[in-house]
């Protein structure tokens, strides 16, 4: 077995004070050698990033690591000068980021960002470093280099400009990858093409990749061993076969426990005899971008067409990638914006006909979560005025609406004194749930949930899910439930809507569109799933997150 | 990148010609122009005969494209108190105004950026705190009374500068400094702002793990992008210097614009005030133009949509 191309051995990152735990990474130990693929694996906060910005030396000024050393190449990289970790990042070792929209410079094009690297560690002459950035662009299987090394990264797609990223990185064939997250802001389509192409760059190069994720689907695609983290400490460590199918750790296990599972059996929809209360027809959004005075605009169809109807107490996913127009399609339900033909018929009120003041005692009846529970919620406002801000501004008297808020507390199983407590106070999940609590309190016959369960952890999301279910049940609500996830779903959901560029491509049942899916997008979709070979173990010890 | 320079050129020709028009209609402020001209004493006669020869009689849009266009040819009329055209009063001031309003703005942005940027490395160091002192100091202290000051050692008790007059570069040291110093508060708490919030950023982050150095990340990848807005507050700034400097210019003696247009509001020489405004709105509107271009060119997302 080589040699490890990098060990951390008894690794402690301080946080600064007044936080709820002392250190952000604990004692961590762990070795990457060169041409495998080390999968650090955990939740939020596990410290897994951290440990990788250690690594670098890219640490934000608050965090100091406290005790350990990182020995990277022979050479402890915590005693190294400043000017020694500059002549040694991007060349020696490099890191690819989680958000490839922001990674990239604005304000050059990314010729120029890839061709820094050499000009920073290398003396080539500038037709060399130009040659090399069209071999990069090349390796890592851009379209057209010529024209994409004189483009902008606002002109590029995530996809794009995470392939950008990876050329950057692999531009001096470093003995060291990071990537961190590198695929979780990407659409699942093209999640599945990078995740391929690092496995292929991996044959190819001698680097040892550390690859940070929270998703156990892309652990088994790519990983050869697999370092598991909670709260700053490894729980377990061992070849990604061992902790796949054999872990050990009970944390391992539940958190394997929690991911969403393929659908296998077959399920047949109980028939629903409950009334329509949702009837789009026809409904159709275009629009039109002027991209100069004497250049004629571009139109972008991002409704095309769309009918359906949802019955009382189900719950309809709308399932398709970035730009696929599932958000333009709730946008226009809830006439937030206008659509351009169509009609929408929600429990007996024409939504599309109505003028905007008609509408406006009606809008109760179909209330949002959105996607960023940190985002969507007012930091300098309580909980309570937030809450009961809804109910107040459609005429409930104040202790009518008060009585209705500890209610719905109770529903989403949050304490009372929530109300008397900032957003900044709640974890994620806790959140959510006050979301949901919020667009509840005006009692909506349905509820939409966008996105309402991406950002948070696996184990959260299946809470959250479970939640969202009970309430629908309980509250005889309708829900559109919208996600990219087609495993999330399949938790979750009755029927599906398959979305691809303003159209639905396909729709059916859930077991359906899993096990016998038609159309060639929906296939594509399945299988781009991450982990696909992978045979889940089932535990079936309950919520054990919660317990452990 | 031309797509967008002729669209701004066409918006920034269509705003002079608003403010044209708004500066004709001056001519009208007062109720009948003629009866202004002729003065209190006047006849009859001598009032039509003055509405003859200015033209007066004619209508109003007619009277306002001949105006228009002489004044393209910069030829805005006889000054009614100077007895001269008054395009050759305006172009002698103009001269002086902007050298003095170029060095002031290349004193606030010499002294302004790197103050920011240097405030921005190290928030709430001993570097970033002297920065807000400059900056305080600069926006509570009246602009009069640090020009008096200045000259009260620099002139009087060291006799290193001069203290009035345009003569030479060393008279326009001390009332650049002074009119600099009132606009670099705002230019270096932006700077400061823009860079606080870039040097956040995730592609700052990549330039550090790329392995490029301080100097390349602070100047090449954060400044390009924090500068920005700072370009749009300058060109507003400047724009400001060049016609609202009436208070240095006077304590200066400098024979600038804005004290041309302080004197002729004194002498009701309309003519000239409406040359005055003209001139100063036209180099407004240029100067938003050039700001517009020039941040195209450093933000690609501009230019390229």
């Amino acid at each position: 077995m080589a040699d490890p191309v990098l060990s951390i051995r008894n690794l402690t990152v301080g946080l600064p004070v007044k936080l709820d735990r002392k250190n952000a990474v604990t004692g961590i130990s762990f070795d990457v050698r060169p041409r495998e693929i080390l999968c650090v694996v955990g939740e939020s906060g596990s410290g897994k990033s951290i440990t990788s910005l250690a690594t670098m030396g890219l640490l934000s000024p608050g965090l100091k690591v406290t005790s350990g050393s990182i020995d990277f190449d022979g050479r402890d990289v915590l005693k190294l000068s400043n000017k020694e970790r500059n002549a040694m990042r991007g060349d020696q070792m490099a890191m690819i980021f989680q958000e490839p929209m922001t990674a990239l410079n604005p304000a050059y094009t990314v010729g120029a960002q890839i061709e820094e690297v050499f000009r920073i560690h290398r003396n080539l002459s500038a037709a060399d470093r130009r040659a090399e950035v069209m071999r990069l662009l090349e390796e890592v299987r851009l379209p057209d280099p010529k024209r994409l090394y004189d483009a902008f990264p606002h002109q590029l797609s995530g996809g794009q400009r995470q392939r950008i990223m990876i050329a950057m990185a692999l531009a001096l064939d470093p003995k060291l990858l990071i990537a961190d997250e590198p695929t979780t802001a990407l659409d699942v389509t093209t999640q599945a093409q990078i995740l391929v192409l690092l496995k292929q760059l991996n044959e190819r190069h001698d680097a040892g990749i550390m690859f940070i994720t929270h998703d156990f689907g892309v652990v088994a695609e790519i990983a050869d061993r697999v370092v598991v983290m909670r709260h700053g400490e490894i729980v377990e460590q061992g070849t990604a076969d061992e902790v796949l199918n054999n872990p050990q750790h009970p944390y391992t296990r539940a958190l394997i426990d929690a991911v969403p599972r393929p659908m296998t059996e077959e399920t047949t929809p109980e028939a629903n005899e409950n009334p329509v209360v949702i009837d789009v027809q026809g409904l159709n959004k275009t629009f039109t971008t002027s991209t100069g005075m004497f250049k004629p605009s571009r139109t972008v169809t991002a409704v095309n067409n769309v009918s359906f109807q949802v019955k009382r107490g189900e719950t309809l996913g709308i399932v398709g990638e970035s730009g696929s127009g599932k958000t333009t399609l709730v946008r226009c339900l809830m006439r937030l914006i206008e659509p351009d033909s169509g009609a929408i018929n929600i429990s007996g009120v024409d939504f599309a006909a109505k003028s905007r003041s008609e509408l406006r005692s009606h809008r109760k009846d179909i209330q949002i979560v959105f996607q960023d529970p940190y985002g969507s919620l007012n930091p300098r406002r309580t909980i309570g005025s937030q809450l009961i801000q809804g109910a107040i501004n459609f005429g409930i008297p104040r202790k009518e609406a008060w009585d209705r808020v500890y209610k719905l507390l109770d529903i989403v199983r949050m304490p009372h004194d929530s109300v008397n407590r900032f957003p900044s106070q709640f974890s994620g999940g806790q959140r959510q749930r006050l979301c949901i609590a919020r667009a509840l309190v005006v009692q909506p016959k349905v509820l939409i949930a966008d996105e309402a369960v991406s950002a948070l952890d696996v184990s959260i999301q299946r809470e959250v899910l479970h939640l969202l279910n009970d309430i629908r049940d309980r509250l005889g609500l309708t829900v559109i439930f919208i996600t990219h996830d087609l495993r999330v779903a399949a938790q979750i959901c009755n029927e599906v809507l398959v979305m691809q560029y303003g159209s639905v491509v396909e729709r059916g049942g859930v077991s359906q569109i899993f096990n016998a899916p038609s159309h060639d997008y929906t296939k594509a979709l399945l299988s781009a799933q991450p982990g696909q070979n992978w045979d889940m173990p089932v535990f079936d010890e309950g919520d054990t997150l919660a317990k452990i | 990148m031309i797509a967008f320079f002729i669209k701004r050129l066409v918006t920034a020709l269509l705003v002079v010609l608003t403010v044209s028009a708004m500066t004709f209609s001056m001519t009208f402020l007062t109720g009948d122009p003629a009866i202004a001209v002729a003065g209190e004493n006047a006849t009859q006669a001598d009032i039509v005969r003055i509405r003859e020869y200015y033209g007066y009689d004619r209508p109003i849009p007619v009277q306002f494209m001949s105006w228009l266009g002489r004044a393209a040819q910069g030829d805005f009329g006889q000054s009614l108190y100077l007895n001269q055209p008054v395009s050759i009063e305006i172009f002698a001031r103009l001269k002086t105004t902007m050298t003095l309003g170029l060095s002031a703005l290349i004193f606030a942005l010499v002294l302004a950026i790197p103050l920011g940027v240097v405030a921005a490395i190290r928030p709430n160091s001993l570097l970033d705190r002297f920065a807000l002192t400059v900056a305080v100091v600069g926006q509570a202290m009246p602009s009069f009374w640090f020009a008096l000051t200045m000259m009260l050692w620099f002139g009087i008790n060291w006799r290193i500068l001069p203290v009035s007059g345009t003569d030479t570069w060393a008279h326009f040291v001390m009332p650049s400094i002074a009119l600099g110093y009132f606009i670099t508060p705002g230019v270096m708490r932006l700077t400061r702002a823009g860079m606080l919030e870039v040097l956040r950023s995730d592609y700052i982050r990549t330039a550090r793990a790329k392995g490029a150095s301080g100097f390349s990340i602070l100047f090449k990848h954060a400044l390009r992008n924090a500068i920005i807005p700072v370009v749009s507050l300058a060109a507003v700034q400047f724009g400001f210097m060049l016609g609202g400097s009436i208070v240095i210019e006077t304590i200066f003696a400098v024979n600038g614009l804005g004290f041309l247009a302080w004197e002729s509001i004194q002498r009701a020489d309309l003519p000239m005030m409406q040359a005055i405004v003209l001139v100063l709105s036209v180099f407004y509107i240029m100067l938003t133009f050039l700001a517009d271009v020039l941040n195209a060119w450093l933000d690609p997302r501009i230019r390229i949509s």
